[in-house]
């Protein structure tokens, strides 16, 4: 008995040793109800596509998603037409022209999603020094992650508190580092009209693209868990099988025992 | 024991082979090789789940290669392309993203099984003659094991593969005298770049390969020594010993199926206990990372290394608490090989235990403040356990008695 005692402790300090890792950011944001969350949490596809729309009318005129190409808006339940449609709609550098000069063609499915500078560095010249991030997987890197996001998107003040510092090209923002940050306010009331009626305030455009940013960090996650119930109870069914068999065996012996 | 062992027993030895199996087992006799080695084979009738492990890091590893030779097929290693090639596994390759979550789920748990495999063999004292083989190539494994573990976090080239490497290339560079060359050897340039990723991606590769030979020495070394058990006495009579087949195969399955369970909680529901997410930030030469932080299984060797306050004497530290461990089978000079009969050992080595936690937690927190002093107090009861306490104490202690046989100490005399 006491052997058991010990081994179990000794796994659980090996289990706690390790979600050692996540970091945790000074001040946590208010927590926002997903449903994407927890180990069963799935995508709102309505929500995605909202979303994806943000993105492509306001995040996208400053940040790339470089690591994701048009098809893979399957994933948010675009039709292989709407995704052609959309990426003939966007102008991609092409091949050399006859000329020697670079050319410009209409996107394709494969194509990765345009970046809206050519490099980092033009970026940051036009940026005011700072190069907007990527947001191929900013959900997933940035502390707080959709919660942190919302709270952002949310958070600026205009005007400003009266004790904060008057920066010029300067935003003040609750949840920015130091509070203050070169991007402006992104959204705003009706700024863009959803095709489903959806009424766009600034809470439901950032409740959209954070969940938009969250899948595009993790698009895999609701065939993930799909899958994963399906081995799990599969690897149930064969333990149950495996602990029969082996008390079989292991009956001849105790029995002696 | 019961009369259908026995027979299975004296039917082994006339192996009836017959057609294509006798044909080629007369040329190449594999196939009584593995009736001898994996059915017949004779196993402590006493091992508990610790046993597992064994078999459990022989799949995993399987898992890894066969796992990771796809992803080498779609990785590409260059300083420009590697992190946008990882990207396109998880995102564009058809399964890419659930062949990426098997490699990265099995490393994690490849060094937890292997600790746990480990300290198995420190607690019932299976370094112990005529184990000493088994034991050495067993660490030696597990040096390759690590090395493999980091050449691969590298791959993805992330912030933190870049300045993990960093920080592990400059510490080989501390080494007075021969530091600075060996250094060049591991970068290949004046900074960490296209050469050091192909090298190491090449190396990632090789020392995988080379493990599986390591291990076939191991488990050879293993089926001639025979397992240790719970009690640390050698069997003596057929009754304390049960073939491997059905017995041992139906135990480990239970412990590989529970196994996979965890190993499937952890992949399709909690990745992110895994993962670090500064990682999924390409590698930028010009913007240091606030937190630079190894995978938790080498934390315990950063706190080592951080708390000593030379960078050369860190990295002796670091690797001296694992080269300590090669000296083991003739640090215990104790005759008794299972902790159960030396309580004052089984406390000391728990202690050991403690130690290597509260170092991976001190290496957590840098090792700063409050830290730095639980790392060097930790660090010296590592050291002191291995180099001070075993080779007296075994000596001096007073061990329970042990049973007469195997069978015995299960009631079964």
């Amino acid at each position: 008995m006491r052997k058991h005692v010990f081994a179990g402790s000794l796994l659980a300090a090996f289990t706690l040793a390790m979600p050692a890792l996540a970091s945790t950011p000074d001040k946590a944001p208010p927590h926002q109800k997903w449903s994407f969350e927890g180990a069963t949490g799935t995508y709102d596809k309505a929500s995605l596509q909202r979303g994806f729309l943000v993105y492509d009318h306001v995040c996208a005129s400053c940040h790339g998603m470089r690591s994701l190409t048009y098809r893979d808006l399957e994933g948010i339940g675009l039709s292989d037409q709407a995704i052609t449609d959309l990426a003939h709609s966007k102008q991609i550098a092409g091949p050399v022209g006859i000329s020697g000069m670079p050319t410009m063609r209409p996107g394709l499915p494969d194509d990765h999603f345009r970046s809206p500078f050519p490099n980092d560095a033009a970026a940051a010249a036009v940026m005011g020094g700072v190069a907007p991030p990527d947001q191929s997987r900013l959900a997933a890197v940035h502390p707080g992650g959709a919660d942190w996001l919302y709270a952002f998107l949310t958070g600026y003040r205009m005007p400003p508190p009266a004790d904060a510092p008057v920066v010029p090209g300067k935003f003040y923002n609750d949840w920015a580092e130091g509070h203050m940050i070169g991007m402006p306010p992104p959204l705003m009331n009706g700024a863009i009209q959803y095709p489903d009626g959806t009424p766009a305030t600034v809470e439901q455009q950032a409740k959209d693209i954070t969940t938009f940013l969250v899948w595009a960090a993790d698009p895999h996650r609701n065939e993930r868990h799909h899958i994963g119930k399906g081995v799990l109870a599969y690897l149930a069914v064969l333990l149950v099988l495996a602990i029969a068999w082996k008390r079989k065996i292991w009956k001849n012996l105790k029995s002696h025992g | 024991m019961s009369i259908p062992d026995q027979k299975q027993t004296s039917a082994s030895s006339t192996p009836p082979y017959s057609g294509l199996a006798g044909w080629i087992n007369r040329r190449l006799p594999v196939i009584s090789a593995f009736r001898a080695e994996y059915v017949d084979f004779r196993v402590p009738r006493n091992l508990n789940g610790w046993w597992n492990f064994g078999a459990i890091l022989t799949l995993v590893l399987g898992l890894m290669l066969a796992s990771g030779v796809f992803l080498a097929m779609n990785y590409t290693p260059t300083d420009a392309g590697a992190f946008l090639s990882v990207e396109a596994i998880e995102r564009q390759l058809s399964g890419g993203w659930l062949l990426r979550a098997m490699h990265m789920t099995g490393a994690n748990l490849f060094l937890a099984a292997l600790y746990l495999h480990l300290f198995r063999g420190l607690y019932y004292g299976s370094y112990k003659a005529p184990r000493e083989l088994l034991w050495l190539t067993g660490l030696v494994l597990m040096l390759m094991v690590m090395a493999t573990a980091f050449a691969g976090y590298l791959l993805p080239w992330g912030q933190m593969s870049y300045w993990g490497a960093d920080v592990i290339t400059k510490a080989v560079g501390a080494i007075p005298g021969i530091g600075p060359t060996l250094e060049h050897i591991m970068t290949g340039s004046d900074h960490l770049g296209d050469i050091f990723l192909h090298r190491f991606f090449v190396l990632h590769f090789v020392l995988a390969f080379l493990i599986v030979g390591v291990v076939g020495m191991h488990v050879a070394a293993v089926h001639v020594s025979g397992s240790n058990n719970p009690t640390g006495v050698e069997p003596r009579t057929p009754k304390d010993t049960v073939p491997f087949y059905p017995y041992y195969v139906s135990k480990d399955l239970v412990g590989l199926i529970l196994f996979a369970m965890v190993f499937a909680a952890l992949m399709f529901f909690w990745p992110n206990m895994l993962i670090e997410p500064d990682n999924y930030t390409p590698a930028d030469p010009m913007h240091t990372p606030a937190d630079i932080e190894p995978e938790w299984y080498f934390l315990p060797f950063y706190g080592l290394l951080q708390s000593v306050p030379s960078k050369f004497g860190g990295l002796v530290a670091a690797a001296g608490s694992l080269l300590v461990l090669f000296a083991l089978p003739w640090l215990d000079r104790s005759p008794v090989r299972s902790m159960r009969f030396r309580p004052l050992c089984r406390i000391g080595l728990l202690g050991v235990v403690c130690a290597f936690i509260v170092l991976a937690d001190a290496g957590k927190h840098h090792a700063q403040g409050g830290w730095l002093i639980a790392a060097r107090l930790a660090g010296l009861y590592y050291f002191g356990y291995f180099l001070v306490f075993l080779p007296l104490v075994s000596r001096t202690e007073k061990t329970r008695p042990l049973p007469s046989s195997i069978a015995a100490s299960q009631g079964d005399a």
